[in-house]
């Protein structure tokens, strides 16, 4: 028996397809700010003074990078209510995604950071700048040109990632994809088409990032 | 109605543990098999083959895996296969792995100097002997720390296949989940297990980077 495809669900499904990609921008977005800005923060206390901040910082990253996201989306949704913390869907995917983004990202920074010359930190004390001023000055933006690009597939490979938070009900486009799928039974079709957008999605993203890049930060990304 | 303890539970746990380590080495051996055949034609002399490598690869990377997934679970079955978790599965991260695999091992055989191919043809080997005795065995050695960072990668990615249906940890978690109400235990004891499969894999790679000088 011969299977044909048939795309003619497509047409009533626009809206719901484009709703869903509007909320995995924004589950994308939230991400990318809260979890720079918190990589920022955790990479400049693992270099600090303080053992005890250090150690921490070490500490969240290895238990982050080294299990999968849709444990720590499970355990931050279902399993965080037993001891009283209960979190809207879409609250608990942003935290998911953030904390399991500035692990990555945490690094990333913190290598562009070490990549910055002494020299630089220094001339700027002799210039009489205080510490939080050379490191928001002098020493992060330089950082930030370096990592650039490393950034940007961060963002791009969390994106992708986050089609798992369907898993807890959020109304992104991989759980519209589901929706769509069990009303029309073209599943494969739904899939392959909700595919494609992503892949379209993450070229946007890059191509939005790069450009966003030269401009703010001078990087020079391709 | 059934008592779990927590011993159960963790016992339950380890016992499903198998299907993720079974299940990640087949993924691993079956995407480096295809993807060597990729980096072949990424690497290949022919313009064609070079961009089917390439687009390949960017259309792996550039996609997401639940999605890869779903389509293997959907797409089988209409050519003429039954619908299984562990085919779909097995074939999904396969494919998946064997896109990450060629892009690594196409970066160690860049990074190797032009005069290594100089030097094969000058001893009047085949371009494929060049590659099985020169080219390659220098190039897995050289990307073997970002192989087993990526397969730390891969051992977290079979969690995914428990939404298609196969039987692995985080599939079972959630069915003693759902028999024990007890979330906090059982999904930190997954997290547990993952992290004890996973953490001394990027020790190991950690090390490896060390042991191997930067060019």
């Amino acid at each position: 028996m011969g299977y044909s495809l048939d795309f003619g669900w497509l047409r009533d499904a626009a809206g719901a397809i484009a709703h869903g990609a509007a909320m995995t921008l924004f589950l994308i977005a939230c991400t990318t700010v809260f979890g720079i800005v918190i990589s920022i923060l955790f990479a400049a206390a693992r270099r600090s003074r303080y053992g005890i901040l250090r150690k921490a910082v070490a500490v969240y990253v290895e238990v982050i990078r080294n299990t999968p996201f849709l444990v720590q989306l499970f355990f931050i949704y279902f399993g965080l209510p037993s001891i009283g913390i209960r979190l809207d869907p879409v609250v608990a995917a942003i935290l998911a995604m953030t904390l399991n983004m500035a692990a990555y990202t945490t690094e990333i920074v913190g290598a562009g950071l070490d990549a910055v010359p002494k020299g630089q930190g220094e001339a700027a004390f002799a210039l009489g700048l205080r510490p939080r001023q050379v490191f928001v000055k002098i020493i992060l933006p330089q950082a930030l040109k370096v990592i650039f690009p490393a950034l940007i597939s961060q963002v791009i490979i969390m994106m992708l990632e986050s089609a798992v938070v369907s898993q807890i009900a959020v109304r992104e486009l991989a759980h519209e994809a589901d929706l769509l799928q069990a009303r029309t039974f073209r599943s494969f079709e739904t899939y392959f088409v909700v595919t494609l957008i992503y892949l379209a999605l993450s070229m946007a993203i890059r191509r939005l990032f790069v450009a966003g890049g030269r401009r703010v930060l001078g990087a020079g990304v391709s | 109605m059934i008592e779990f303890t927590f011993w159960d539970i963790l016992r339950n746990l380890v016992f499903a543990t198998r299907w993720t380590v079974l299940l990640s080495a087949v993924a691993f051996a079956g995407g480096a098999a295809v993807g060597l055949l990729i980096l072949f034609a990424r690497i290949s002399k022919q313009k064609w083959l070079r961009r089917f490598g390439s687009g390949y690869i960017a259309l792996f990377q550039g996609t997401p895996l639940l999605m890869q997934l779903f389509l293997m679970f959907f797409g089988l079955p209409m050519l003429g296969f039954r619908i299984e978790p562990w085919t779909a599965a097995a074939l999904g991260l396969t494919f998946y792995a064997s896109a990450y695999l060629a892009e690594i091992w196409r970066g160690g055989v860049e990074a190797l100097p032009l005069g290594q191919w100089d030097a094969g043809a000058s001893l009047g080997l085949h371009r494929l002997q060049e590659l099985r005795l020169v080219i390659l065995p220098q190039a897995f050695a050289i990307t073997r720390p970002p192989i087993v960072g990526f397969l730390v990668q891969l051992i977290k990615s079979t969690a995914l296949t428990s939404i298609i249906g196969f039987e692995e940890l985080l599939r079972t978690a959630n069915a003693i989940n759902n028999a024990t109400f007890e979330p906090f235990t059982v999904y930190g004891l997954v997290a547990v297990i993952f992290f004890v499969l996973c953490y001394p894999l990027t020790q190991y790679a950690r090390m490896l980077e060390r042991k191997i000088p930067a060019h």
